[in-house]
């Protein structure tokens, strides 16, 4: 059976102001999905309520990871059920070098009943697989040993994703603008990579405002968020026309999620979370 | 290490229970009566049959411990001084291989680790248990070539001259009160004497137990690098728990000659009873280098700022001081450099983490001198903060009396960032395992500084702390 994540009427409010009010997604592993819409929609919401960020409060409705609970589960447990969400604005953790790190994520993916203290994937065995993810993305091994995101360029953090991505292999991810920061050459290669990695194995909800990381990635549904809903849903036409286009006709075709969109960013004195 | 692209170190399981704390039965061959006066301090003096000078040198220094009041900055001490043992000896004879060890305090010092260490990568040992050092060794070739590694108690018999030339010298018994009281009741401690140009390859190590209720631990330690010697010195304290209190208050010298190198590290992993106030303190000569490692884990109070005064031209003082307060502990640590002369050069790294209502005090000084031109010191104190109940405070003083001077200072404060959290449970890692890998990378940049075998140790400990109680 194809595994399914479904969002059903989703509320999210953050510091008690409501971003999302009302979305409906249903994703199917395999399937790309590309989410499109002006900054301050509630895009980047949508990916930190379903992996369980603790500043994003559900107000209603419901996420299932086929016939999981989402919403019971703590974040280290969505990951190991298999969602992941590659950040915008991935943190530093100064001290800790990438491969470590990932040594401990991918055991705990792999073996989601692993206790603390347990045995981690021997060291010889990820050694040889972090090695060629690496080369794969041509990435340079001495990258590894780095700190997590420390001192690491735009381009150096959205790469850590993608290959946070290849070797945790989830069922779902959800990219949130990893092509932002990045010049073309780099969105060819992440896209291209993506393309790799991801396949009929997972399903991919890509959050983007350009069509270049779309480019090996041809999505199947493209949606469109306006004041904190899906107003609506397309093909790749959708997307394209987005990209060219803008959100004129989006906003006339739906006055009132442009009401909404406009009161909250009236609201919105710091920029979006 | 070259191909390793993951440090090993992280690896040792969380789920172990602490290691350190349990009690070994023995039969003490001499335990003095609780508290502490001049009876107590003469019969310290009989039993070790000392020379006239060293029974003076206590007895005024009891005299100097008795009309010293109790600090009342630092931590509370809330510590009857007449309700604890200060002299407790364990054994006739002291080992000179681990099979000369009564089984039972031989058997302590194995579940630690000592005599593993000491065949994989240490030069030499002393093992203290309560009041004395009951195991020694030092390897052949370094004997042969001059270096002294004794308990202090032997020195005092069979190096008199050498010792008395530094014994005090550095810091005197009126320094503060706890130097006054070790100097009183002092038993054990490490002698260390490396001639002139001797490098030690593998550290010397020494390791102090306390195992007794109300026991109060006082060893002496005086290490004298000859001119263009290299040393590396670790000691390593732990103790069982107990309800009552214990007081583990040293006193460490070290003499840094011209063109010497002294690092001195610090493991300890105290239970939570033991009131830690511990006076170090090293002279440092020209073109010498000293350096403190101080990694402060336990104890229900630590009271500890290691010093270097650096004396003469070209002198070099390190300190690097991690401390780890959980509940129910405060560590008052810190360190101290002082320029006497010109062209000397220093720096101070301080990293603290707090947790659990722990509470983490930074408290340093830098003074330089006037006519110590030219002189540069970088002081950084970096606190972490687990959660709210836990505490951090910094107190620096700076007292300069040279303009031409360039002293930096750093401070911040942080806490584990949401985000942080949020990042690395969104890949898998559990709460614990998130704050505990954020913890070791804070003290990353010290615990590289130590040998390998170290910094697994202390990255143990740490996880030791974080257990379970995050949140």
């Amino acid at each position: 059976m194809t595994d399914v994540l479904k969002i059903e009427n989703l509320h999210v409010a953050v510091e008690g102001k409501p971003i999302l009010k009302g979305v409906n997604l249903t994703i199917k592993r395999g399937e790309i999905h590309a989410l499109m819409g002006p900054n301050g929609s509630g895009k980047s919401t949508l990916g930190f309520a379903i992996m369980g960020h603790p500043n994003y409060e559900i107000t209603a409705g419901s996420i299932h990871l086929n016939d999981q609970d989402v919403l019971e589960m703590a974040v280290d447990e969505r990951a190991r059920a298999g969602l992941f969400l590659a950040l915008q604005r991935p943190v530093s953790i100064p001290g800790v070098r990438l491969a470590d790190f990932l040594r401990h994520a991918t055991t705990n993916v792999r073996n989601p009943d692993r206790k603390e203290g347990e045995e981690l994937i021997p060291m010889r065995e990820f050694r040889k697989e972090i090695k060629d993810k690496m080369n794969h993305l041509s990435m340079d091994m001495e990258f590894a040993r780095r700190y997590v995101n420390d001192g690491f360029s735009g381009g150096e953090m959205k790469r850590a994703e993608i290959l946070q991505l290849a070797m945790l292999q989830p069922k779902f991810a959800i990219l949130d603008e990893t092509d932002s920061g990045l010049d073309a050459d780099a969105v060819r290669l992440a896209s291209q990579s993506i393309a790799d990695i991801g396949g009929e194995n997972m399903g991919l909800l890509i959050i983007t405002h350009h069509d270049k990381l779309l480019e090996h990635n041809p999505p199947q549904f493209a949606h469109v968020m306006l004041g904190g809903k899906i107003v609506e849903t397309g093909t790749v036409k959708l997307a394209q026309e987005l990209h060219t286009d803008g959100y004129d006709r989006i906003r006339k075709a739906y006055p009132e999620a442009a009401a909404a969109e406009l009161e909250m960013n009236e609201e919105e004195v710091s920029p979006a979370v | 290490m070259a191909t390793d692209i993951t440090s090993e170190s992280i690896e040792s399981p969380l789920g172990e229970i602490n290691k350190y704390d349990f009690r070994t039965e023995t039969k003490a061959v001499f335990k003095a009566r609780k508290g502490v006066d001049k009876e107590i301090v003469n019969q310290i003096s009989d039993i070790k049959d000392e020379p006239d000078w060293m029974r003076k040198f206590r007895l005024d220094a009891l005299e100097v411990f008795e009309s010293k009041p109790t600090p009342t900055w630092g931590g509370d001490i809330a510590l009857d001084f007449q309700d604890i043992f200060y002299y407790l000896k364990p054994t006739e004879e002291q080992g000179k291989t681990w099979d000369d060890v009564p089984k039972e305090i031989k058997d302590t010092f194995e579940k630690l680790g000592i005599p593993e260490a000491e065949r994989k990568y240490l030069s030499g040992v002393k093992a203290q248990f309560e009041s004395e050092v009951v195991y020694g060794s030092l390897e052949e070739d370094l004997a042969k070539k001059g270096v002294i590694f004794t308990d202090t108690d032997t020195a005092v018999r069979e190096h008199p001259e050498l010792l008395r030339e530094y014994f005090g010298k550095i810091i005197p018994p009126d320094d503060n009160k706890f130097a006054a009281l070790n100097s009183a009741v002092w038993s054990g401690g490490s002698f260390i004497y490396v001639p002139k140009g001797v490098h030690i390859e593998f550290p010397l190590q020494a390791y102090f137990r306390i195992n007794a209720e109300s026991m109060g631990q006082f060893e002496r330690t005086l290490i004298i690098c000859d001119e263009g010697s290299q040393i590396h010195y670790v000691e390593g304290c732990t103790a069982p728990m107990y309800t009552t209190e214990s007081l583990h208050s040293a006193v460490v010298e070290v003499i840094c000659k011209k063109g010497s190198r002294c690092r001195y590290s610090t493991i300890q992993n105290w239970a939570n009873n033991i009131y830690n106030l511990v006076t170090k303190r090293a002279m440092a000569y020209q073109d010498a280098t000293m350096e403190w490692v101080d990694g402060n884990l336990g104890s229900h109070l630590t009271m500890k700022y290691p010093a270097v005064y650096l004396m003469e031209p070209g002198a070099r003082g390190e300190i690097l001081s991690i401390a780890f307060s959980s509940k129910g502990q405060h560590q008052d640590t810190g360190a101290k450099l002082v320029h006497c002369a010109p062209n000397t050069s220093g720096q101070i790294i301080s990293k603290s983490i707090s947790k659990g209502g722990g509470r983490s005090s930074y408290r340093g000084l830098v003074k330089v001198d006037a006519g110590a031109k030219n002189t540069r010191c970088n002081v950084v104190c970096d606190a972490l903060i687990l959660d709210p109940e836990s505490r951090s405070d910094t107190y620096p003083y700076i007292e300069i009396a040279e303009p031409d001077v360039s002293i930096g200072h750093e401070a911040s404060v942080s806490r584990i960032g949401e985000e942080q959290m949020f990042y690395l449970m969104s890949r898998g890692l559990s709460e614990t395992e998130a704050s505990t890998m954020i913890v070791n990378g804070f003290i990353e940049p010290l615990v590289k500084e130590l040998p390998m075998e170290y910094a697994v140790e202390l990255n143990r400990l740490i996880q030791l702390q974080m257990e379970g109680s995050v949140g």
